[in-house]
């Protein structure tokens, strides 16, 4: 049987979208695999961006002249897109931020600065990117709040009973990454949601890592709130997003005082604007926002089934291929798992391996990404990380292997 | 074309690095860590009445770069007085920089030129400065020393 959705994805049509795919490196082709660090763009998005600059550039929400209004009109309709893309319930519910790390520390600050207090407990596992922890470690200092962390196995995934034995009556929030950006780990964020809520808990899930890996619907899932990175999703840098569920974004108070936050401001007092205003105080990344719209418009033509096989084959493959190398080893072998490969080499050091590897034309990100607890619960100081995107090729795994045993020969000299 | 950077010399430092050990009795001690590679690692010196560093010894864990970097030093550091360990690490930290052209400028550095293509490395130039700034940091007292 062939499958219908295969013949939609057509790897070398979509390569051809990236202009990024054609530098060379060293005198060799781009071997880009860091694409978990952040993602190449489409021309389209460029194309987006420059549009905005080149034909309608002018701020948004403040003026009455055309320009404005387009600008303005073009902004709403990214916020549209980004819910498509979420399927939140309502298009205020969806708020613009700098990225991840800023929509975290919205929430850190906004929500659990109002809602938190002394003696209460938040939760967050022990793969986390360093966004997920030290807001909430900041928020701890601030509110007494203690934090604590669920254990992961050797295979790199969360042990779902001793986040069942953390939960109580004193957890108030739950943050918790989907996919791990240094194992590749796919969390099951709907049993944690569901064991949360029955505790009364709110949940935070850092979508950073899956907004390319799962299509996402935040009404089916039940998460309070969601966050991701444009960057991380073909769109440019400088833009993110925060979901909330509408009840919480109503009652938390503003995370930025400023322009556009506001419905009135006398010296006797400010009332805040309605959703999703408030929480996007000052000129916002207009050219961004627009060119995040036209990457999750280009992400969603490409068809999930076709790219969900294509990726399972090149994981599948570069994972093979690499254990075939004496002296590799992988970190982080989760029975779900998706698009990454940490790895270590006997005897080379990760950051050797990334320089040698680099003279190959083959970019990957060596170091603790981010993740230094995780780099503690498997006792090392850094890996390896190949990370995959859709237009990543096998040939492209072939070609780190061999960039990789070439490192070793060097090492053996 | 960038110079090749893991010469020979380098490797055989990274595969048998001399001075690798606790120096007990050592007079300056201290510890260096560069937090984004997760190198770490303890230089110790013994310096005599003379102001005369005896002898120079380190430990801990890194990429070859760091390895290398460090057991060339200790070899370079003995016998040496502080006013000249200094004037080495300034010599050293200029060479990693690219500001100084070994064949071109007069300096102390020796077998240490080994290290002069390490500038076209940006990524790779705190590897090799931070057993350096650790040395000078035990020197001036200091006891941690961080190259972020
Ligand atoms: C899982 C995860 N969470 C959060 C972030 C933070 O994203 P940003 O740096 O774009 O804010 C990253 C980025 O590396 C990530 O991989």
């Amino acid at each position: 049987m062939t499958n219908p959705y295969m013949s939609t994805f057509n790897i070398q049509k979509l390569r051809q979208d990236f202009p990024n795919l054609n530098i060379r490196v060293h005198g060799k082709p781009l071997v880009y695999l860091d694409n978990a660090a952040t993602t190449l763009k489409p021309r389209c998005v460029i194309d987006a961006m420059n549009a905005y600059y080149v034909t309608g550039v002018a701020n948004v929400h403040r003026g009455v002249h055309y320009l404005s209004e387009q600008a303005t009109a073009a902004f709403e309709y990214s916020r549209q897109v980004v819910r498509q893309f979420l399927h939140s319930a309502k298009v205020h519910e969806i708020i613009f931020t700098k990225g991840a790390t800023e929509s975290l520390n919205l929430i850190a600050q906004s929500y659990g600065r109002h809602f938190l207090k002394k003696g209460d407990e938040i939760i967050i596992s022990h793969m986390e990117h360093h966004s997920n922890i030290v807001p909430w470690q900041m928020l701890c200092q601030q509110a007494g709040c203690v934090l604590k962390v669920i254990p992961i196995n050797d295979r790199g995934e969360i042990i779902f009973e001793e986040y069942l034995k953390l939960l109580s009556d004193k957890t108030k929030l739950v943050s918790l990454v989907w996919v791990s950006n240094s194992l590749g780990t796919v969390n099951p964020v709907k049993a944690v949601i569901e064991a949360a809520h029955k505790q009364g808990a709110v949940v935070v899930i850092d979508a950073a890592q899956a907004v390319t890996h799962t299509p996402i619907n935040v009404q089916e899932l039940d998460c309070d709130f969601l966050v991701f990175s444009g960057h991380k999703v073909f769109g440019p840098t400088g833009v993110g997003v925060l979901y909330g569920k509408e009840k919480w974004l109503e009652a938390m108070p503003p995370y930025q005082g400023g322009g556009d936050m506001i419905k009135s401001v006398t010296f006797a007092g400010t009332t805040y604007n309605v959703l999703p205003y408030k929480f996007e105080a000052g000129t916002p990344a207009i050219a961004e926002v627009i060119g995040l719209r036209s990457a999750l418009e280009f992400f969603q033509t490409i068809g999930w089934e076709g790219m969900k096989q294509h990726k399972e084959e090149i994981l599948d493959h570069g994972t093979r291929t690499l254990l075939s190398i004496d002296g590799v080893r992988i970190i982080g072998t989760a029975k779900d798992k998706t698009s990454i490969i940490s790895f270590v080499v006997d005897g080379i050091h990760p950051h050797d391996l990334g320089t040698l590897v680099d003279q190959e034309g083959v970019a990957i990100r060596t170091g603790h990404h981010c993740t230094q607890p995780v780099m503690q619960r498997f006792g090392i100081p850094a890996t390896a990380r190949a990370s995959l995107a859709f237009y990543n090729t096998k040939e492209e795994l072939d070609i780190l292997a061999a960039a990789v045993k070439k490192a070793q020969a060097v090492f053996k000299q | 074309m960038r110079d090749e950077l893991y010469q020979q010399t380098i490797l055989e430092h990274n595969r048998s690095p001399r001075n690798f050990k606790k120096l007990e009795g050592a007079t300056h001690v201290a510890e260096g860590y560069n937090p984004l590679c997760g190198d770490h690692l303890w230089v110790y010196m013994k310096v005599n009445a003379g102001g005369i560093i005896e002898e120079a010894a380190f430990e801990g864990s890194g990429c070859a770069i760091s390895k290398a970097s460090a057991s060339m030093m200790t070899m370079a550091l003995k016998g040496k007085t502080i006013a000249e360990a200094n004037l080495l690490f300034d010599e050293f930290h200029k060479l990693a920089i690219g500001e100084l052209k070994p064949d071109q400028q007069p300096n102390h550095l020796g077998k240490l030129t080994v290290f002069s293509g390490i500038w076209q490395y940006p990524a790779r130039v705190k590897c090799a400065v931070l057993s350096w700034h650790t040395m000078h940091g035990a020197l001036e007292k200091t006891k941690t020393v961080s190259t972020e």
